[in-house]
């Protein structure tokens, strides 16, 4: 609870200096186009939380988001798909690539980190070779269908929100149930504690530890269609680059320990609006500018965790006394 | 007991961990020259107070005096200092070193000043003085992994020689030495007895305690029961002490009704092994049979293969050969999860570490294997669960001031409650224990005592498998004795005895 109340503070505190400090944006644009992050990076920090969760990480989430969105684009340009069957078949493609590390991870016992880094290495290695150029899609000529789906899934308005902040909540309310309402969600988080003790209860935990690499991953894919529709270009050399870390970033602002069993799904949501917001500020900022973004980034992330680990020693001396 | 002044004196310690006061006003001293034996059951609070006396933990009450002055040990470094060394129960080697390496680390010989090179030559000699001391025949340059347990231990002894310690502590040295290793082991204490150096000794094992200790001090629930001068040492006055109350009371099996009984109406076979063999397992194959109803209790040193072998029931371990029947019926149980939908249940050894998650509260661990009876759906009934959490608590008598309390905090006992608890909930079929009251408070013990009692009467098959000899004698119907693997031999009740077990479990032959 204390977790969340801090990251929470966390993006009260940004969210005031960015509208305080500077006056254009408090626009309405700019609102949308921090929504609009936060509905990108929190698909992608969703599905590496949950897994991080249940004692996994994946540092290949960047790539398959290049992966996923050059392929889209391909489909559709190259072999003339319409866009609702190729981002079926990308999805799931990420399905399979999520098995794929789950079966690694389990069957052959390889560490997580290793296998996802070689698939960092791989994916955007396979996006590069699908297409060597920038994909550019001048939706309204070449897929009249796909600025439709544009439309309805990323930049389309309702009540006042854009679409993709949306189908974050949506798919934020589905993880809520299956992280803290269903089984899946507690195996998860008895896995991620102490995976043996999980085991010794009769829980078939590879199983479960599987599904969690295929939900990052399918996350994951979502985003590289995401991706495409909302910049409606994809460099097969950059799309996506680093965003593996945001998400791991988000999720561990958000309360998840890379030991596993920790964090809440509000958590992670709240985790990945640091990110834009901060990002903002340093670009907005004449003192601190871009070039220190990264800095930014990393030293706000040193500090939650400085924070935490203080606040948790302080709450377990208490439970103790 | 020698003439001259304590050397270590402990007065008035007390020192309490989360949810128990391990120790309550303890006192001891040991002399130079002297061995000193540290007896007490499990969560008596010797290991405690051994750690107390090495700079590990600060005593929250009490005080120190080396040499008859004062001591505030800052930590273990402090204490190495001023010659106190603990040899831990659990090693403390780095299995990929070598043995010189392991033997100086963190003081090792050096040579070129400031560069700190190390001089390997002189180490290895060095080495090969403390190796002859305790009896090894390795060399200083073999990677300590590579070694069995027992060697690994004496290494340990070996370092704290290297050490040269003014008082050494040791908790339970030969829990897992051969006989031979053990005789070598007296011979060293002998040694350092006569160069004046204190030694004090953890052991459950009380003939050895009755061969070497000068005085044995006993203590009880964190307090001192009682202390026994070299001629006053008898096996009997040592259990009295330990257990402190009548063991018939203590151990609450009610046998006599069960005695009573004609074979006739014995209740059916509810496990039966047929020639089991598997992996890591001894060749020759396993066979036994549990009856519903019944405790049979499974005895052996450490490393005889008792874990191994419930590991293998519980379908952790695969079978090469042979059959497991369940009522009857032969099962393929490939994980545990087969075993639990079979109703074979396994409360673990290391609780810590394969029984509790230890972040979780106390309902969520009770919950865990039983979220498909709690749930519709696959979503989990939070009511229905806390409901079934607080039974299994009043029924198990679980200390716990909320549902919501990480079950790492409880005591021992308490954690302990909670595991088997778990498996409550599921009407077991056969219940394996492994070491079911290691680490519980002699309170928490006689009650997990009745509760086995009690559930073996409602016809659940228990295998108990203890290092405790006086639980297995107290609690068994019938005791299966392990030994090297194989199993060494089977008592029935009315041959049972300390003598009987241990003859088995050292390889003697069959009675």
């Amino acid at each position: 609870m204390t977790r969340l109340l801090g990251v929470l503070l966390m993006v009260a505190a940004l969210y005031a200096v960015d509208m305080i400090s500077f006056p254009k944006a408090m626009s309405l644009d700019n609102h949308q186009i921090l929504a609009r992050r936060l509905g990108y990076y929190g698909v992608l920090t969703l599905g590496v939380g949950a897994l991080i969760v249940s004692g996994g990480i994946d540092l290949s989430i960047g790539s398959l988001v290049g992966l996923g969105a050059v392929a889209f684009g391909y489909l559709m340009t190259e072999k003339h798909w319409p866009p609702l069957p190729a981002a079926a078949v990308v999805v799931a493609g990420s399905v399979c690539v999520g098995l794929f590390h789950g079966l690694l991870v389990t069957r052959l016992r390889l560490q997580p980190f290793l296998v996802t880094l070689c698939g960092l290495f791989m994916y955007r290695g396979l996006a590069r070779g699908l297409s060597n150029k920038t994909i550019n899609l001048p939706f309204e000529s070449v897929q009249p269908q796909a600025e439709w789906l544009r439309t309805v899934l990323v930049s389309g308005k309702t009540l006042g929100f854009p679409h993709i902040l949306w189908l974050l909540a949506g798919l934020t309310v589905l993880l809520v149930v299956v992280m803290h309402a269903s089984v899946y969600g507690r195996y998860w988080y008895a896995i991620g504690y102490n995976e043996q003790a999980a085991r010794y209860a009769g829980i078939a935990t590879d199983r479960h530890k599987i599904a969690a690499y295929i939900l990052c991953s399918t996350f994951a894919g979502i985003g590289g269609v995401l991706f495409l529709l909302e910049f409606r270009s994809a460099t097969p050399s950059s799309a996506g680059e680093l965003f593996e870390l945001y998400a791991i970033t988000g999720a561990v602002l958000g309360g998840c320990s890379l030991r596993g069993g920790e964090g809440t799904v509000l958590g992670m949501i709240l985790g990945a609006a640091v990110l834009p917001l901060l990002s903002q500020i340093c670009n907005l900022s004449e003192h601190i500018g871009s070039e220190l973004e990264y800095t930014v980034i990393g030293g706000a992330l040193l500090m939650a965790t400085v924070a935490n680990e203080l606040v948790t020693r302080l709450s377990l001396r208490r439970a103790r006394a | 007991m020698t003439s001259t002044s304590p050397l270590l004196q402990a007065n008035g310690i007390r020192k309490a961990f989360p949810g128990v006061q391990a120790l309550d006003g303890v006192s001891l001293s040991v002399g130079a020259g002297e061995v000193l034996a540290l007896l007490g059951e499990n969560g008596a609070g010797k290991s405690t107070l051994m750690k107390i006396l090495a700079g590990v933990y600060t005593p929250d009450a009490g005080e120190l005096l080396l040499d008859g002055q004062p001591v505030h040990l800052r930590g273990v470094a402090d204490a190495l200092a001023r010659g106190i060394v603990l040899i831990h129960q659990e090693l403390n080697l780095a299995d990929n070193l070598s043995v010189a390496a392991n033997l100086f680390l963190g003081n090792e010989d050096l040579r070129g000043g400031a560069l700190g090179w190390l001089d390997n030559r002189r180490m290895n000699d060095r080495a090969r003085d403390l190796l002859q001391r305790v009896g090894l025949e390795v060399s200083p340059s073999q990677r300590v992994g590579d070694l069995p347990l027992g060697q690994r231990q004496m290494i340990e002894i070996a370092r704290a020689l290297s050490q040269k310690a003014r008082v050494l502590i040791m908790d339970e040295p030969t829990s897992s030495l051969t006989q031979r290793e053990t005789e070598r082991l007296f011979q060293v204490i002998a040694d350092l007895k006569r160069s004046g150096v204190a030694v004090a000794y953890i052991s459950h094992r009380l003939m050895e305690v009755r061969e070497i200790a000068d005085r044995v001090v006993v203590l009880r629930d964190g307090r001192n029961s009682g202390e026994l001068e070299r001629d006053e040492i008898s096996h009997r006055r040592m259990v009295e002490l330990m257990v402190g109350r009548d063991l018939k009371l203590f151990f609450r099996r009610s046998h006599a009704a069960e005695a009573a009984k004609p074979a006739a109406v014995e209740k059916p076979i509810r496990l039966e092994l047929h020639n089991v063999c598997y992996l890591g397992g001894p060749q020759t194959p396993v066979s036994f049979a549990v009856r519903g109803g019944e405790i049979v209790g499974m005895a052996g040193l450490v490393g005889a293969g008792r874990t191994e072998l419930s590991e293998a029931l519980f379908g952790l371990r695969p079978l090469t050969s042979g059959e497991v029947r369940l009522d009857g019926r032969a099962v393929s149980i490939r994980s545990p999860r087969d075993a639990v939908a079979a109703g074979l249940l396994l409360a673990p050894e290391d609780r810590r570490q394969f029984g509790l998650v230890l972040e979780e509260s106390v309902q969520r661990n009770l919950g865990l294997p039983n979220l498909d009876l709690n749930s519709r759906f696959r979503m989990i009934s939070l009511r229905r669960e806390k409901d079934m959490a607080r039974r299994l608590c009043e029924r198990l008598r679980v200390k716990t001031p909320r549902l919501s309390q990480p079950v790492g905090l409880l005591s021992g006992g308490n954690q302990q409650k909670v595991v088997l608890g778990k498996w409550l909930a599921r009407q077991p079929r056969v219940l394996i224990l492994d070491e079911p009251t290691r680490g519980v408070d002699v309170g928490a013990k006689s009650e997990i005592y009745a509760l086995m009692d009690e559930l073996a009467a409602t016809g659940i098959a228990i295998v108990m498998i203890s290092s405790d000899l006086e639980e297995v004698l107290g609690m068994s119907d019938r005791v299966l004795v392990l030994h090297e693997g194989r199993l060494a031999g089977e008592l029935p009740r009315a041959v049972l005895s300390e003598q009987a077990i241990m003859h088995l479990a050292t390889g003697g032959d069959a009675i």
